[in-house]
């Protein structure tokens, strides 16, 4: 299936300043496209953390928006260098990030695990090479 | 409780953003981590927060946070105050720390969030 909407962003590497800025932007398309507010606000948070974890973690990379009929695909994909222990970075609170990263309020290390609670589908896989997340959020929920 | 019981409880200053005192805020969540705020289901939330730097105003921005309550007495560069204007949510301060402003508004009778 094709999806209806599809848009893609990079993420530079380090570029704290413009953190969030892809997350807004992805808010705004949902909400025109109609998508309820807490399910805007869901895929907004982890998209937020997903953008974060980009700038914060990855040599760099890019996030994908794909709306489909009857869910949103939220994917990552970046140059590396890779998550050695998935299981452990899946673990709330650990973290790796630098103490500067924390002073500004981020790096407590709930990112992976919040892009999982928040989405309705969400896999990830990792090798040096890079790492990719995908989420979907489905648009209309089986009863 | 209203955002104007609020004001008076905390003795709070507003720095934008609040034209009246019929706002409802159903509930109250304070941190300095904002990792910790996108963590915690939030809906009508008074964010109470030491830390003032934008990624504060753009957390609230995507959380659909309305109002933020800056404690300690911070200095808020007027940078920040209008990206808050701008993204249309009500900026407070207070000189009274975290502790002590959330201790005032859970006896007042304003509830925590809970986890996602």
């Amino acid at each position: 299936m094709e999806p209806v909407l599809k848009e893609t962003c990079r993420v530079a590497r380090g570029d704290f300043a413009s953190a969030g800025n892809v997350s807004a932007g992805f808010k705004r398309k949902v909400k025109q496209l109609g998508v309820d507010a807490r399910l805007a606000r869901q895929i907004s948070i982890a998209a937020y953390e997903c953008e974060l974890n980009l700038i914060i973690h990855s040599f760099g990379g890019e996030m994908t928006l794909l709306v489909y009929s009857d869910r949103i695909v939220l994917t990552s994909e970046d140059c590396g260098p890779g998550i050695p222990d998935i299981s452990l970075a899946m673990q709330e609170g650990w973290s790796t990030a630098p103490e500067d990263i924390r002073a500004m309020g981020f790096g407590a290390g709930m990112g992976l695990p919040n892009m999982k609670r928040q989405s309705d589908r969400f896999s990830i896989s990792s090798s040096p090479a890079g790492t990719s997340v995908v989420m979907e959020f489905l648009l209309q929920k089986p009863s | 409780m209203k955002l104007s019981r609020i004001i008076e409880l905390l003795d709070a200053e507003v720095l934008c953003g609040h034209a009246g005192g019929d706002v409802e805020i159903a509930s109250a969540f304070g941190s300095d981590m904002m990792s910790d705020v996108l963590a915690f289901e939030v809906e009508n939330t008074l964010l109470l927060t030491g830390l003032v730097n934008q990624h504060v105003i753009r957390t609230a921005e995507l959380l659909d946070v309305g109002c933020i309550l800056f404690v300690r007495g911070k200095a808020v560069p007027q940078e920040i105050v209008q990206q808050a204007k701008d993204a249309g949510i009500c900026l407070l301060r207070t000189d009274k720390t975290l502790y002590v402003s959330c201790g005032i508004l859970y006896n007042a009778g304003l509830p925590g969030c809970s986890r996602r």
